[in-house]
């Protein structure tokens, strides 16, 4: 059985960064909070660009984000005319047992008392992380997120099976995985439904691809699309295309569909594989995961891609050589290898799963020793 | 010697690493590395693009990923380049993807 190192916290979850978050519930009060986390070691800020409405969907994402076992504690900075107040979120991650304090600008005087008032609470909360105990955990408490972007004709080949043989890994020792981005699952319904664990599931497969297709539809666009450049690098079929891009979750049975939506964020009730019915854009799809409870991020890319995540620590893997090559700083894993022949996907695959035990254990990825902290929240009315 | 990649056990086509030309040897390696056919390239057939492991004749279902990724539209020898050439969508004609913009 493998091991991998974290902290319990007070609701039984484990986490496997200790990030204090300050999180502005709207973008009006953002600079306070930014200045208030530059102060503080181990401090995170983040916001949301979707207006200070109570768009439920934003609401149940960043509650999510703020319950996530990576979060030790958290502090609201708020303008305090916003409807989507944070109290409103404070409720909803208070029920964890982690500390969540609040400072609001018309409240506490302007920005310099509210930074002032904001920068000694989370001082105070950054001290007590002394007090957690780093300890060995069963994989069964770990939580994947796969994701992909930046692809190329390596990414179906080299980068996605390779990751999809470390996802079957963590699964078959009892861990969890998440894959999202259902606008890409277009053509290989009947695939999914086949590995889903029961019936209910598989129609729950079915209903999320014919709503993402007629929703891509109403916006004017054709789901079913494959580009001249699709073609051109080798895919022959839409089903190929798409099952190209899940085979990054792994081969095991689907558990279930995670609603996301303005009605509730589910998060996964059991061990094994689940499918997320999220967007499609690399970080809000990121974020929507890590709302769900995933504690780290596998990340395959093709062309290159550099981003991190702000909560979750981000493993990048490239299957084209030349990428890794040339964005060597971004670029955890070469899958490339594979390419010229000179490791087996089995190999490769295996050479992720220890590197995600061990970024899980700790060791910074390469967007997070850069400082990386990309945070985008998606919010569909 | 140029290689070609099954990506599951149980696939009918591999995955070409390199440009091959028409007439080449073509290695073929499983998922766990080992060299599981040697054979001839038919045709040419560009990086990323994938060559046919076993005869198909018209109709039979092309695997990969051990999934149908679609149904072949002529027969097909080993060896030969699989593209929408010989090969058509299970689910929607591939000439639609050819012929429409989104």
């Amino acid at each position: 059985m493998t091991e991998f190192y974290g902290y319990k916290r007070s609701d039984g979850s484990v986490g496997v960064r200790n990030h204090l978050l300050v999180l502005a519930p709207i973008n009006c009060s953002f600079e306070p909070a930014k200045r208030i986390a530059a102060q503080v070691e181990g401090a995170v800020a983040v916001t949301q660009h979707h207006g200070c409405g109570l768009n439920r969907m934003v609401v149940n994402t960043l509650v999510g984000i703020g319950r996530n076992p990576n979060v030790v504690g958290v502090l609201f900075v708020g303008l305090g005319c916003e409807t989507l107040t944070s109290e409103v979120l404070a409720e909803g991650i208070e029920t964890t047992g982690k500390p969540v304090e609040i400072v609001v600008c018309q409240r506490d005087g302007g920005t310099l008392k509210t930074i002032e008032k904001g920068t000694r609470i989370l001082q105070k909360m950054t001290q007590e992380f002394a007090k957690l105990r780093w300890e060995p955990f069963p994989l069964s408490e770990l939580t994947l997120a796969v994701e992909c972007g930046g692809s190329d004709t390596t990414s179906g080949l080299a980068a996605n099976p390779a990751t999809g043989i470390a996802a079957d890994m963590l699964l078959d020792e009892g861990g969890t995985v998440i894959i999202s981005e259902p606008q890409e699952m277009t053509g290989t319904q009947h695939v999914l439904a086949r590995r889903a664990v029961n019936q209910r599931v598989a129609e729950a497969i079915n209903q999320m691809i014919a709503r993402q297709e007629r929703g891509m539809k109403a916006r004017g666009i054709n789901s079913r699309f494959m580009s001249k450049g699709n073609i051109d690098g080798g895919l022959t079929t839409i089903e190929e295309k798409s099952l190209g891009a899940i085979r990054k979750g792994g081969t095991r049975p689907i558990q279930g569909v995670l609603e996301n939506s303005s009605r509730r964020l589910e998060r996964p009730t059991q061990d094994g594989l689940w499918l997320q019915d999220g967007t499609g854009s690399d970080i809000p799809s990121m974020t929507h995961m890590v709302a769900a409870g995933a504690q780290v991020v596998a990340f395959t890319t093709g062309r290159g891609s550099t981003v991190g995540h702000a909560v979750a620590p981000v493993l990048k893997i490239t299957g084209n050589p030349e990428t890794y090559a040339s964005m060597v700083d971004n670029m955890d894993i070469n899958a490339g290898t594979i390419l010229d022949g000179s490791e087996s996907l089995r190999s490769v695959g295996e050479r992720i799963f220890r590197a995600l035990v061990e970024v899980a254990s700790g060791r910074k990825t390469k967007a997070e020793a850069l400082g990386y902290r990309d945070f985008a929240v998606f919010g569909r009315n | 010697m140029k290689k070609a990649i099954k990506i599951d056990e149980g696939d009918n086509v591999a995955t070409v690493t390199s440009d091959i030309s028409e007439g080449e040897e073509v290695n073929v390696l499983s998922p766990k590395g080992a060299v599981v056919l040697r054979t001839k390239a038919l045709d040419a057939i560009p990086f990323g693009h994938k060559i046919a492991l076993a005869y198909l004749d018209r109709a039979d279902e092309v695997i990969k990923y051990g999934e149908t990724i679609g149904i072949a539209s002529r027969p097909i020898g080993v060896g030969a380049w699989v593209h929408t050439h010989n090969v058509e969508s299970a689910r929607v004609p591939t000439s639609v993807f050819r012929s429409k913009s989104p």
